[in-house]
């Protein structure tokens, strides 16, 4: 490794905490400007004046923002999420359940999603314009279109009612072995697959053909090597950046973007969780998600930059 | 198979070879256009044959046929292409993949884009010998720092685990040579292989090459726009025009006794007469002590660079690339500012940056540039592109605008009939001329001229060259020429200014730098331009004091 990748590098991460830091602030500024008062929702509208005072109290919201701001932050730096308003539990123990099984789920999910995306992005690259080029494009941009719960519905009508193979609702807990998780998340995976496929594919395929127009593709026509050697050694390697920018934001999306199926599913993850307490007001849980949301967003980010940087043969091996 | 190739010794046998392509004209129905018409030729075994021509002779597409190969939408329709006693035409694509590589190489003229980026030197070099099976790893790599000793590459036992980014454009020109040879094929196809290349590098490169061409026995297709290159390589040479055949016979014949016009057009076409002016009394431009750097002063290119340009003079300034020539042109426009020194034009200093100078002081220096093509918006007409000076410096407009744009392209020999065309209908050599129309529109004292005519071809360079003589007379307009071709210099300057790394190392009239003494770099590069003369190579590489900035 040399030093000015080191550095490369090291700008990235530096600027990554940076952004963090600014997520949070945004993330508590919006959460005190909406409407709705806490005290107001745990308590009823038939509180009396006194009862909602005291518990304003207790909670410590008659202090100024900042302060409220700064003993957040200091107790997320040490794991401490603070409790849910509405249930009064540790809000650091449910997310790491729930985390847990976002996590499995999004991996099932891109296991599958990436590799296949790439795979025929390089198909339609050597194809291209041909009836295989179109036939892989038409289907992942017609999988694309259809809004990810009717994709889910689908699933279930088909595989959970019809062939009765796979459950139609994806209730798992701490207890649930392997196996049976795994079965649980085979239609909600497969319905987030098809809702990233395309555009990872489609990237795919636009970067690699940009690079199929470079004069070493030619040298390579020109030693004989077979059309498919030559995308997957010549014009893959350098077309690693952009494929591996778009392949983050999906993973990204695989996390954060998943409330829909999870709920359809009936699925105990992150986005499920969220959904539930921005509909009780319960201003912490939604706090600490959207932070958490946040830092997978700018860490997979972070991830892509460096990977690009560390495909640049220039960077990698300077003069 | 065997028993014919012996018998005739032809090892490509190329018969009425048709090419054709199809091309889509803006708001036209595409057509079809024929590039090569029923060419014929043969080769045998280790020898050379030159095939030269301007740009759209069909010099390439004939080259990359013998590999059964039609770049972009090309196509062969016609004839044949025997190799080895086969007609590859009719090989499949199995076939034709199983000679690319192991029978034909390729030598790209832009080594530093052939190569990718993305992996090690020696893995490309040896990956036609392995795919093949011509050689295990271990052979193919043995036999490639073979190849790079030969090509006197430095360190060859480990300049293979370097990146295409890490050698210079010399260098990498050789080692692609090696990859052409590695798989020990019998023919290769040299694409202007020194095209590219400075002409102090030039010079190392073709050495190379002949030697490496003498030594393997390998025979090769050499392609180039360059007579006097072709005359040191080749046995025969073939003289295309418009996908034709216009003159084919040994180098000595074609260079000496050239039969048909055309070759004879080509074979004279450096010489202009050009008498030298004396310098006047007082100089118009005064570049004086200039030193300027990129990346905030951490690379200096220009070091204490002093020359003067007398009105209605031309002043050349010849060296290689990365010896600061356009920069100096960056630092008179300001487009650069200088961190010492100062440019003084009639009498006064300019302002270093661009946007301290008043607009009359931009109109009075114009310059054009390399690539014409990308120095004119795609989708404005000629007419637009010539006026929009006009407006901007004079305010004019209508009627009075399009009657001085008239005559400006009456002044470049193009006629008003080309004002509503777009830059895409125009040849290159027109596209200059709309250039140098555009900078003539502001009336300058000084039009600049970067490499103007470096990527046009000879005869046309050659028509280029004429007009801007013609019209520094008429609008007694001075140039700052800059150029690494010295035949060009001869032809246009007054004074010249050699250059290299940065500093004048030579530096007066025409007559006076061109005549001996020289110092060791002036030499190095007059003896570097290839002249017109079998045996002028091996005579030029004896008689060298210094190696070359580009090795």
């Amino acid at each position: 490794m040399s030093t000015p990748i080191l550095r490369l590098v090291a700008q990235r991460i530096a600027l990554g905490i940076l952004l963090l830091l600014a997520v949070s602030v945004l993330i508590f500024a919006g959460t005190q400007i909406l409407p709705g008062d806490v005290a107001q929702a745990i308590l009823g509208q038939s509180a009396t004046p006194e009862a909602l005072a005291n518990l304003r109290e207790q909670l410590g919201l008659n202090d100024p923002a900042w302060l409220r701001y700064v003993h957040w932050l200091g107790g997320i730096l040490h794991g401490d999420f603070g409790t849910a308003q509405s249930s009064g539990l540790d809000i650091a123990s449910s997310i790491r359940v729930r985390l847990k099984n976002t996590l499995f789920l999004a991996a099932c999910a891109a296991i599958v999603a990436v590799p296949l995306a790439i795979v025929l992005g390089l198909i339609a690259v050597r194809y291209r314009n041909g009836f295989v080029d179109k036939l892989i494009s038409g289907l992942a941009l017609a999988s694309t279109s259809f809004p990810e719960f009717f994709i889910g519905y689908v699933l279930i009508f088909v595989f959970a009612v019809h062939w009765q193979i796979f459950p139609s609702i994806s209730t798992v807990d701490e207890t649930t072995p392997f196996l049976e998780r795994l079965q649980a998340v085979v239609l909600p995976a497969t319905a987030l697959t098809l809702v990233v496929l395309a555009h990872m594919m489609r990237m795919t395929r636009a970067a690699i053909l940009n690079v199929m127009q470079s004069a070493y593709i030619e040298t390579a026509e020109l030693k004989g090597l077979k059309p498919f050697d030559i995308i997957r050694k010549h014009a893959f390697p350098n077309a690693i950046a952009p494929v591996v920018n778009v392949v983050m934001l999906n993973l990204a999306y695989l996390i954060v973007g998943v409330v829909v199926v999870e709920v359809i599913f009936v699925y105990p993850g992150m986005g499920q969780y969220l959904v539930d307490h921005v509909a009780k007001r319960d201003v912490p849980v939604v706090q600490a998600v959207g932070l958490i949301f946040a830092a997978v967003y700018i860490s997979l980010n972070i991830v892509a930059d460096i990977a690009a940087i560390l495909a640049n043969p220039r960077l990698r091996h300077p003069k | 198979m065997a028993d014919s190739k012996a018998q005739s010794g032809k090892l490509l046998d190329i018969r009425n070879l048709r090419i054709e392509a199809t091309v889509y004209p803006p708001g036209e129905a595409p057509k079809t256009i024929t590039l090569v018409h029923d060419v014929s030729l043969t080769l045998e075994k280790g020898k050379v044959l030159g095939l030269i021509g301007e740009s759209g002779a069909g010099k390439s597409t004939i080259g990359l046929s013998s590999m059964a190969y039609g770049r972009g939408g090309v196509r062969i329709t016609g004839g044949e292409v025997i190799l080895n006693g086969r007609d590859i035409l009719k090989a499949g694509a199995r076939g034709i993949r199983a000679l690319r590589g192991r029978e034909v190489c390729y030598v790209a003229q832009s080594a530093a884009a052939a190569f990718n980026p993305a992996h090690k030197l020696i893995d490309q070099v040896v990956e036609a010998a392995m795919l093949h099976g011509t050689a295990t790893r271990a052979e193919a790599e043995k036999r490639a720092i073979a190849l790079f000793k030969k090509l006197s590459l430095p360190n060859p036992e480990t300049i293979g685990e370097r990146y295409p980014h890490q050698v210079s454009g010399g260098q990498l020109q050789r080692v692609m040579t090696a990859m052409a040879l590695c798989s020990e094929p019998d023919l290769i196809v040299f694409d202007e292989p020194t095209t590219a290349l400075d002409v102090t590098t030039q010079i190392d490169v073709l050495a190379a090459i002949k030697d490496a061409i003498r030594d393997t026995h390998v025979a090769a297709l050499y392609i180039t726009h360059d007579l006097a290159v072709v005359a040191q390589v080749s046995d025969e040479i073939m003289v295309l025009r418009h996908g034709r055949l216009v003159e084919w016979g040994g180098t000595r014949q074609i260079i000496k006794e050239p039969r048909q016009e055309y070759t004879n057009a080509l074979v004279s076409v450096h010489e202009i007469e050009h008498h030298e002016q004396q310098p006047g009394t007082a100089p118009m431009l005064s570049v004086k002590n200039v030193t300027a750097a990129y990346g905030g002063g951490h690379v200096k290119v220009l070091k204490n660079v002093s020359v003067d340009i007398y009105p209605g003079q031309t002043l050349a300034v010849v060296g290689e690339s990365g010896s600061g020539k356009s920069t100096l042109a960056r630092a008179i426009t300001g487009l650069l500012p200088p961190e010492q020194g100062s440019v003084v034009f009639d009498g006064r200093t300019l302002g270093n940056r661009l946007a301290d100078r008043p607009k009359e002081d931009l109109r009075q220096l114009q310059m054009i540039y390399q690539m014409a093509d990308v120095a004119m918006n795609p989708r404005q007409t000629v007419g637009t592109i010539i006026g929009r000076p006009l407006e901007f410096y004079f305010g004019m407009k209508g009627r009075e605008r399009d009657k001085r744009v008239a005559e400006l392209l009456d002044e470049i020999e193009m006629g008003k009939g080309f004002i509503d065309r777009y830059p895409a209908e125009l040849s290159g050599g027109q596209k200059q001329r709309v250039c140098i129309a555009r900078s003539l529109a502001a009336k300058p004292k000084l039009i600049i001229c970067d490499e103007v005519t470096s990527a046009l071809d000879p005869l046309v360079a050659h028509g280029i060259l004429k007009l801007l003589l013609n019209l520094q007379q008429v609008e007694k307009v001075a140039y700052l020429f800059i150029t690494h071709d010295l035949a060009t210099v001869k032809s246009i300057a007054d004074s010249i200014a050699v250059m290299y790394r940065g500093e004048v190392v030579r530096y007066g009239s025409k007559s006076k730098v061109l005549t001996p003494p020289f110092d060791a770099y002036t030499e190095l590069l007059l003896s570097s331009v290839p002249e017109m003369e079998i045996g002028w190579l091996e005579k030029a590489i004896k008689g060298r004091r210094m190696a070359s900035a580009g090795n």
